[in-house]
């Protein structure tokens, strides 16, 4: 894949896949004007980069904003969204359908509702790269079957002709990973893609994303609730509360963090290397729904 | 004294020529006052097991006593008042046209029980909930207040039993932490006895002493949780599903990957 | 219906009783009603259906006020007269006013409606709850002759029970009745078969409650709302159905000024005296799309899931 070119190489390895500045989604309610997203900024290299927050933090509509899947209903605005050099929200509707899938691509939590159920889950797959490629059907037959071979599916050839409803939650994901991957997207959002997933399950799809994101050099957003999960999984963590950052760090770093929610959510969680009779519970403060 | 014993438990269902053995040979003991916990992946029959104990399946084999007392098929009222249980999603645990009131009062009627207002008061207390939730329809709560409701309406009986079937797994982690709160409260102050089942290891290492680890049908082990976090466990199954709730690893995938290739799905043998 | 009769002294009061917290179960079902009430409201199609039913029950209660002239008094001097200050719809060819007997039809119409809603809508419920609950034998053989009836074509059915019974009103609306429950049944019986396998049907058997008590406490109030938008939703093609019956002679009887048998009757003077057949055409046309708006707008209340 050519990157757009710049004053030198190594620049445009450095240059942010997909920045955000000052990015709002307010929706429209029957009462009023609600705002789900209240100033996030962040930019996305070529790294893991996670989203941790709870239910109604925004951390799935600042991935639904990044595709333009939002609702109607949704007001988008910001100061700067742009994947490289494209603004996604002055797109117009064809660039952004060019856009999704080939460059950018998105796995949701539960595959059962993203495939189709009425055809076999290799065609889907050949279909999402005849969408982007002129390619004969036989031609994308083989790159499907590479595809499903690269998330180790073991019997490829047999997986090709399964209906949605044959295969298991965890080989559902995988397909998904197939069918997101096979045109060579640049970004990856990935929405609780393990969620609904059993723990060594999980550590398998996993695994297959961690490789698919060294390999391709793929800069990923991995939306999450599960802290442990990604302080050994991803390279940064933004932490969200109610629409906002409330704070951003390395991973490594994420038992130092300073914003007494992160530090609360943090010690909220049943911890599986020490006993504590009682588990602090987050008392929340008004001051942090104000910008950081 | 033993206030769960489960010998030989087993179920099988499907019909005949197509049946799949959900439960096989299920053995354990809960001790009066404990927190028991059952770990398992999905398909591993932990839910099955409460749901025979709960009552609430009738076909299957073997035996179960509570308080040493064999029990049978049937759901009697008096197993009702000694045994309750709190489902995983509270969304879909609470009728959607009752209220908190109405829900909380419909146990006492069935049991010609009293001085409804006064239980009713007490147990929104026990699991900390407003009184001024009391009138509303569960879409008028959050999800942490209906796993309350949900606990109120399993307490309300004054059981001696509680079979927990992963109360926190559809929470929020900061609710979470306030639920087993109530929990580990409840039980202190009430004694009770906990049959926990999760697929959360740190929320079953939190609650729990001791644990049975599941796989298909089978109990793996029944194991102390700080043998298991120590890396003593048993059997390598037991130990990988620890490591792997632990945190990524990119050599513990490929083992388990390496295993169920090997294994034919199921992960045998120390 | 007291939606709108209480529209105007609720909607002062709804601000300050919706946002404060319920103090019994009863304000909790009121809070819960007038929201119900304030979203039909906001559908302008479903109000005017709702308008024009109200519409026709008052006409109906008032209907020897409303009237011009006495509906059965035969005037064969009057015979055929086009629409007039004297007689707004014209003439009969018995020289019968149109309007009145119009107005007087309204009873009939009611009647019949009714009649068959309150026999059709107990019976397939409770019938497909039980069926739907226990499963097995007995849902076995409720299904099957459910399926014996829904096997053919309803009016078709309605007209071998009218066969069957005799012409006349009480007939008709046994036959149509008859034909009626078994698609309840089956709706309800659905919607049980996803009931009984949630998580609260089972922490109600856990708490001791009896199958009686699980099926009219918990089950049927969950049924109740689909099965009232179906009932609504019916209720005009029984209307149309009790018109075809009285159309074709097998429904009320004459000289009772039933809406079909008008049409029926008006059909041999059609090319001379249009107005014979229009009058009591438009009037099942417009009462039938009544209920039909107004059940459509209860079905966004009553089961917001559906839309």
């Amino acid at each position: 894949m050519s990157s757009t070119p710049r004053a030198s190489d190594a620049a445009a390895v450095q240059a942010p896949l997909i920045e955000a500045r000052d990015l709002r989604v307010a929706f429209q309610m029957q009462r009023g004007v609600f705002q789900a997203i209240r100033g996030v900024s962040f930019s996305l290299g070529r790294e893991k980069l996670a989203i941790v927050g709870e239910s109604g933090s925004g951390k799935s509509t600042v991935g639904r904003a990044i595709m333009r899947l939002n609702p109607p209903s949704a007001i988008v605005t910001a100061e700067r969204l742009t994947f490289k050099d494209v603004d996604l929200l002055s797109a117009s509707k064809k660039e952004l359908r060019r856009l999704r899938g080939r460059h950018i691509s998105m796995i949701m939590q539960d595959p059962k509702y993203s495939l189709n159920p009425v055809a076999t889950v290799g065609e889907q797959i050949a279909e999402a790269y005849r969408t982007h490629h002129k390619v004969s059907s036989r031609e994308a037959r083989e790159r499907a079957l590479t595809m499903l071979e690269a998330v180790q599916i073991r019997s490829p050839k047999r997986v090709y002709d399964l209906y949605p409803h044959q295969v298991s939650g965890g080989m559902g994901q995988r397909i998904m990973i197939a069918m997101m991957l096979i045109s060579d997207p640049e970004v990856l959002i990935a929405d609780e893609p393990t969620s609904a997933l059993d723990v060594t399950v999980r550590l398998q799809i996993l695994a297959i994303l961690d490789d698919m994101v060294k390999e391709r050099g793929l800069g990923m957003i991995f939306i999450s609730h599960d802290l442990n999960l990604v302080r050994s999984f991803c390279d940064r963590v933004i932490i969200m509360y109610a629409g906002r950052i409330v704070e951003t760090v390395a991973a490594a770093d994420l038992d130092n963090v300073q914003h007494p929610y992160s530090r609360g959510l943090l010690n909220s969680l049943p911890r599986l290397d020490q006993k504590r009779d009682r588990l602090p519970v987050i008392q929340r403060d008004d001051s942090w729904l104000e910008a950081v | 004294m033993t206030a769960i014993s489960v010998k030989n438990l087993s179920i099988v269902f499907g019909e005949e020529d197509n049946e799949t053995k959900v439960l096989d040979a299920v053995s354990f003991d809960v001790e009066k006052g404990e927190v028991f916990g059952l770990v398992g992946e999905s398909g591993s029959g932990k839910s099955t097991v409460l749901r025979c104990i709960a009552g609430l399946y009738t076909h299957w084999t073997g035996e179960i006593r509570i308080d040493g007392q064999p029990v049978g098929a049937q759901l009697t009222k008096e197993r009702c008042r000694k045994i309750q249980m709190v489902f995983q999603d509270p969304y879909g645990s609470l009728h959607p046209k009752h209220t908190v009131q109405t829900t909380l009062a419909a146990p006492l009627r069935i049991h010609g029980i009293g001085d409804i207002d006064r239980r009713i008061t007490e147990v929104l207390r026990d699991v900390g909930l407003a009184p001024h939730l009391r009138f509303r329809y569960p879409h008028q709560l959050s999800g942490g207040q209906r796993q309350r409701v949900a606990i109120a309406r399993a307490l309300i009986l004054r059981p001696s039993i509680l079979l927990l079937d992963e109360p926190t797994s559809a929470l929020d982690v900061s609710v979470q932490a306030e639920v087993l709160n109530v929990l580990s409260d409840i039980r202190d102050r009430e004694g009770l006895t906990y049959l926990l089942v999760s697929h959360d290891l740190a929320v079953i290492g939190h609650m729990c002493r001791r644990l049975a680890v599941m796989q298909q049908g089978l109990i793996e082990e029944v194991v102390d949780y700080a043998d298991l976090s120590g890396g003593r466990a048993q059997q390598a199954y037991s130990r990988m599903l620890f490591d792997a709730s632990h945190h990524y690893d990119r050599s513990m995938a490929n083992d388990i990957t390496a295993a169920r290739q090997a294994g034919g799905g199921t992960i045998h043998g120390a | 219906m007291s939606a709108q009769a209480s529209q105007g002294p609720a909607k002062r009061k709804k601000v300050a009783f919706l946002d404060r917290e319920a103090t019994s179960v009863t304000e909790a079902f009121l809070q819960r009603l007038l929201v119900g009430i304030h979203t039909f409201l906001s559908n302008g199609l479903a109000v005017a259906g709702l308008t024009i039913i109200l519409l026709l029950i008052a006409v109906a209660a008032f209907a020897p006020w409303m009237a011009t002239h006495d509906p059965n008094l035969q005037n064969l001097s009057m015979a055929l007269k086009p629409p007039s200050s004297a007689n707004w719809f014209g003439t009969d060819e018995y020289g019968r006013d149109i309007f009145s007997r119009i107005v007087y039809g309204s009873r009939v119409t009611l009647y019949i409606v009714t009649l068959v809603t309150i026999t059709v809508g107990p019976i397939g419920l409770i019938v497909g709850t039980v069926s739907g609950y226990f499963g097995g034998m007995v849902d076995m053989i409720v299904m099957r002759i459910t399926d014996l009836f829904l096997a053919f074509p309803g009016l078709i059915l309605t007209l071998t029970f009218v066969a069957i019974l005799g012409p006349g009103l009480e007939q008709a609306v046994l036959a149509i009745a008859l034909t009626g429950w078994p698609a309840i049944a089956r709706l309800a019986r659905a919607e049980t078969m996803t009931i009984r396998s949630s998580d609260y049907i089972a922490a109600a058997r856990l708490q001791g409650a009896s199958s009686l008590r699980i099926i009219f406490g918990s089950i049927i109030p969950v049924c109740l709302s689909s099965v009232i938008v179906r009932l609504t939703l019916g209720m005009a093609s029984v209307i149309l159905t009790a018109a075809g019956l009285g159309f074709l002679g097998l429904g009320a009887q004459p000289p009772t000024p039933e809406w079909g048998a008008m049409t029926s009757a008006g059909r041999e003077y059609m090319l001379d005296s249009w107005w014979l057949v229009t009058a009591p055409g438009v009037a099942i046309m417009v009462v039938s799309l009544a209920f039909n708006l107004f059940g459509d707008g209860l079905r966004d209340v009553l089961d917001p899931k559906s839309k």
